[in-house]
Formats: C-alpha cells, structure tokens, sequence
C-alpha cells in the first residue's frame, strides 16, 4: 500500500481499495409447512475483495456461494449484516451499472438472438444509443460467438449459453464482475477459453469474484480464495503462498517394480504405471528408501518435495481428507 | 427510467409476439368471416346484432384469454427461468419498473392484437351492413372498453404472478373475471340483504373488479347510445383500480427474496 499523509487518509484509500466488504452478512430462511422451522442459508460472513485481484470463491454444492452472490446482488435480503460494493451500500442501484453478473447455468429469453439480448441488457444498464453496438460485438468477439449473432438462443448449446452469458455480464464495461460457476457447462476448449478472457479482464483492471467447485481453475486463476462450507467461511488465503508450502512429503519416482513392497512397508503410497514407479513417503523416510532402491539397484528418476495444492488446502478446510493412492 | 421501462415493455411485447401470441387472429379472422358468410343469408338487421355481438365478445375472450395466460407468467416464469436474475441482479433496474415494464408490454400485446381484430371486425360489419354511419361510434367505444378490461385483467393477473405458482394464478385471476362480470348483480344481492352480512356482500361487491360496467356489447349491438358519462367513469375507475393494484403488486415484490 502507498504511504500517505496520515491516518484519515490510510483510511480512506483503504476504503477505496476494497471492491467487495462483507460485515456479518447471513441469511437464515424460514422453512416447514408453517415456516416455523429456521434453516442457517449463511453464517456470519466478514469478507473483503480488493479492487483489481481475481477472488476464488470456493465451496462444495450448497455451501452458500449463490447465496452471498444473491445477497451482494439485492435478489434476496439479508437477516443481518452489511455489505459494500465499489464502496456503496447493499440496494445502491446506482452501483449496479458498475457490476457484471453471471448467473449459475444462465438461462436467457430464447427468443432474442446474442445480439438482441445484449442490446436489451445494455440499455438496461444505460449505455449510450451510440456506443450501443459497438460494445455488444465487442462482447460477442470476446466470447467467440461473432458468427452466432443472429441465431435465436434457443437453439444453442449449454455450452454457447454459458459464452452469451459471460457476454452479458462484460457488456457494459464493468469495474466488478460476479461470476457463478463459470466453468460449468463448458468442454476443456471453452474453460480455456474463459480462463484465458477473465485474465484479460484482470488486466484491463477489472476485479473478477467468482465462485467455483472446480479448485484447478482457482489455482490457475485466483490471486485469492476463501472457502465456504456448510454456510461458514472457512478460511481465506493467497493462492501463491499456499501451493508454496511444503506438505513433509517427498515423491520419489523410480524404474523398476522390486522395490514397492519394501517402500510400502516404510509408509510409502505406490502407483506404477508400465515400468516406472511413483511413491510419495514422509520426508524422514527418504534416506531409508533411497537405500532400499539402491540395494534393489533400481534406477532413480526423480525425488522431488511435494508440495500443497490448492485442493489439500480447500479439503483441509472443509474436514475432508485428499483419497490415498491404492498401493500397487 | 423511461428507456428501462421502454426497453422491458418492448421486450415482452416482442416475446409474445415470437410465441406466436398473434396466431389467434388467424381463428378470429375465419370467426368472422364463417359468420359473415353464414348470417349473411338471413335479413339485414338480425345479421348485424350477431355479427356485433359474436364480433365483439370474440375480441374480449380472445384478449382475455391471452392476458390470463400471459399474465400469470409475467414474473413467475421470469422468476423460475431466473432470467430475472441478470435483469435485476447487475443492471440498474428497480423492481418497481420491472413490474410496470413486463405491465405495459402485455397492455401493448394485447392492444395491437384488439386494433388487428378490429380492422377485421370492421370489415366484416361494413360488409353486412353495405356502410357505416356515425351510430357505429359506439362500436368504437365498445372496443375502448375491452381495451379497459385487459388493462384491468392483466394487472390482476400480474398481481397473482407476483407470489402464487401459474396455476394457482390462472384459477385465481379466471375466477376474479367470472366474479366481476356478476359485480353489478353482486351490488343488487348485496342490498336485499339484512345487518352484518349487508355490509359484508356490499364491501365485496365493491371490491371486486366491476367487468359488468366495461360490457356494453349488448348495447351497442341494439344501437343504444353509450353516455359519455359512462366512459369518463369507467376511464377513472379502470385507472384507480389498475393503479392500486399494481401498487400492491410492487409492494409484494420488493419484499420478495429471489431464491
């Protein structure tokens, strides 16, 4: 952060630093035929996302994503709790022209074609008549659906859906974009595609919040995470400081399959795949390993420290365990 | 907010007419032509009170029908597609425009299909008659009462769509019709009767909508002349009526959560 005079003014560019501040946000719903039942949708939620970072919000189904998303949006009001977007209180209309939204698995009206949907939606959001058409090809281009202009959107595929959709949420130039699952739906090429738009968006300044179940996009994406579960924040974190740590174990990758049984006695988790055998074992059991492989004189590949993925992190937080390998 | 509420009116308009919503002029055309043709056989004048009569209430049901069927799924369907979604949730939108909006769209459906019809209507009505004179101005004004009703029916259908299931809505608002046509007779019982349940049937009756007042088919049909009183009444009563009506509907639908 800059250095500034004094104390009001750390506060205030602070303050404008943030594009997303959560205060104990929740939402409980009342349920049961006579809604005398009271079902926790969020906990207390106290979060905030700096302006220009791209924030990975994850969580298993039914974690409470859509719910916050619905809560910053104004389509449902919260039991308690407050919130800021772009430094404006939650129901500010005036900020929405500043926001992008992808709903999950968007649904729009099929009647319209990409480039009637997106006129509609950019008047809506008041962009000028003049710049109008300009900014929906633009979106279009951006999505890679140029030549679907005039297809009327019912007969497209969820996966042309999902890029109309993103088109939508970029077409009024936002500051904020809000992204539900944006991966879903979509086959390796278009995810590719999406990571490599909401990167570009990044750049141009943009901060992108979006909420996924799919960690490896995260990991490529996020500058940061938090993670939901059950309606309780979990924790949240910098992407690069925690696939940085190391996890205390080592994988040591050898040819030659006389040596597992021996390896698996000292704790090692084996999996070979034709000639070449993989084994990730405690770093104190190395020294005794290497010695197994050199008495068996199998022929050492690799020995490399394992470090953390984004997912040990998400299934620690969320009390879950990573599967181990079936020893082979 | 004129361009929001423009662009969301046009929309659905736009929507009803890709669905095919116009279709039924094709019916309403072989309607009036099959009666044409048929009553054209007996004499002049019994010809025109059905011609007017078939003419005119075929233009009310089909408009009716098309504002129920429509109506109940002004917000609901939006809401269950969540198309909503991406009009309220990032586009500065208020749910009070969303209303009058998706409101003034059907309207507009519904007074582009009536004006089509009754191009057709006149048609056939010059064609039994071999002219038109300036007695057939109450036919005009019998069509600005239909156009009344839909303002009416629409708001009401639009208002149960705001918290009840297509359903649930379609029984409520075609039940509200039935019941408002019987408003007059309703106001009649109302006065037989004695003490407490006088003041119950009287409030009743002057609760639900008055589609008896709007009905003038009968008249016209028989040449009666329609008071220029009549129609300032029930431009004021529709407009009042339709006013609180929608207002109830945004009241329920700011408080909505959107799940």
């Amino acid at each position: 952060m800059k250095q500034s005079g004094g104390l009001t003014s750390d506060i205030i560019l602070a303050r404008t630093m943030n594009a997303i501040e959560i205060q104990g946000l929740e939402k409980s719903y009342r349920t049961g035929f006579f809604k005398n039942k009271l079902k926790q949708g969020l906990l207390p939620l106290s979060l905030e996302v700096e302006e220009g970072e791209v924030f990975g919000y994850l969580g298993p189904n039914g974690a409470g994503k859509t719910t916050t998303l619905k809560l910053l949006l104004g389509l449902v009001f919260p039991s308690g709790g407050t919130a800021k977007i772009l430094g404006r209180e939650l129901g500010d209309i005036a900020v929405k022209r500043q926001i992008g939204f992808l709903p999950e698995q968007p649904y729009f009206y099929d009647h319209l074609t990409p480039l009637e949907l997106l006129d509609y939606y950019a008047r809506l959001s008041g962009v000028e008549s003049r710049e109008r058409r300009r900014k929906v090809e633009r979106a279009l281009a951006r999505v890679g659906m140029s030549n679907s202009g005039k297809t009327q959107l019912r007969k497209f595929s969820k996966g042309m859906l999902q890029r109309v959709g993103i088109a939508q949420a970029i077409v009024h130039d936002p500051k904020l974009v809000l992204l539900d699952e944006p991966m879903s739906g979509l086959d390796p090429i278009g995810r590719r595609e999406v990571r490599d738009l909401v990167q570009e968006l990044n750049e141009e300044g943009k901060t992108i919040f979006f909420s996924t179940h799919i960690l490896s996009d995260a990991e490529t994406l996020c500058d940061r995470v938090a993670v939901l579960n059950k309606g309780e924040l979990k924790g949240v974190g910098v992407v690069a400081d925690l696939v940085r740590e190391v996890s205390g174990e080592v994988e040591v990758v050898w040819n030659g399959a006389q040596a597992i049984a021996q390896l698996s006695a000292l704790g090692a988790r084996c999996h070979s795949t034709g000639d070449v055998v993989r084994a990730i074992l405690p770093e104190r059991s190395l020294d005794a390993a290497l010695e197994i492989l050199r008495k068996n004189q199998a022929r050492l590949t690799s020995v490399t420290p394992v470090r953390a993925t984004l997912e040990d992190y998400f299934l620690a937080r969320i009390g879950e365990t990573k599967p181990k390998e079936v020893n082979a | 907010m004129i361009g929001r509420l423009w662009a969301i009116a046009f929309n659905t308009f736009r929507e009803a007419v890709r669905d095919r919503v116009l279709y039924n002029l094709i019916l309403f055309a072989l309607l009036i032509v099959g009666a044409s043709v048929l009553f054209g056989q007996i004499s002049l004048d019994i010809n025109r009170i059905v011609l007017i009569n078939l003419g005119l209430t075929a233009i009310s049901m089909f408009g009716i029908v098309i504002a129920i069927f429509i109506g109940i799924g002004l917000v609901s369907k939006e809401i269950e597609k969540r198309t909503l979604y991406t009009v309220l949730a990032a586009r500065p939108v208020r749910r009070w425009e969303f209303i009058a909006g998706k409101f003034l769209g059907l309207v507009m459906t519904l007074t582009v299909n009536a004006l089509l019809m009754s191009v057709g209507f006149f048609a056939a009505v010059l064609y039994v008659s071999h002219g038109l004179g300036r007695g057939d101005l109450s036919l005009v004004t019998a069509i600005y009462f239909i156009l009344l009703e839909f303002v009416l029916i629409t708001a009401l259908a639009l208002l149960f769509s705001t918290f009840s299931t297509p359903i649930f809505s379609s029984i409520f608002a075609f039940a509200i019709f039935a019941v408002g046509t019987f408003a007059e007779d309703m106001r009649g019982f109302a006065q037989m009767a004695q003490g407490v349940t006088r003041w119950v049937m009287t409030g009743a009756a002057y609760l639900v909508p008055n589609f008896a007042s709007l009905n003038v088919i009968g008249q016209v049909a028989h040449n009666t002349r329609i008071e220029p009183k009549l129609i300032l009444l029930n431009t004021l009563y529709v407009f009042v009526y339709t006013a609180a009506v929608l207002t109830a509907s945004v009241w329920i639908f700011e408080r909505r959560n959107l799940k």
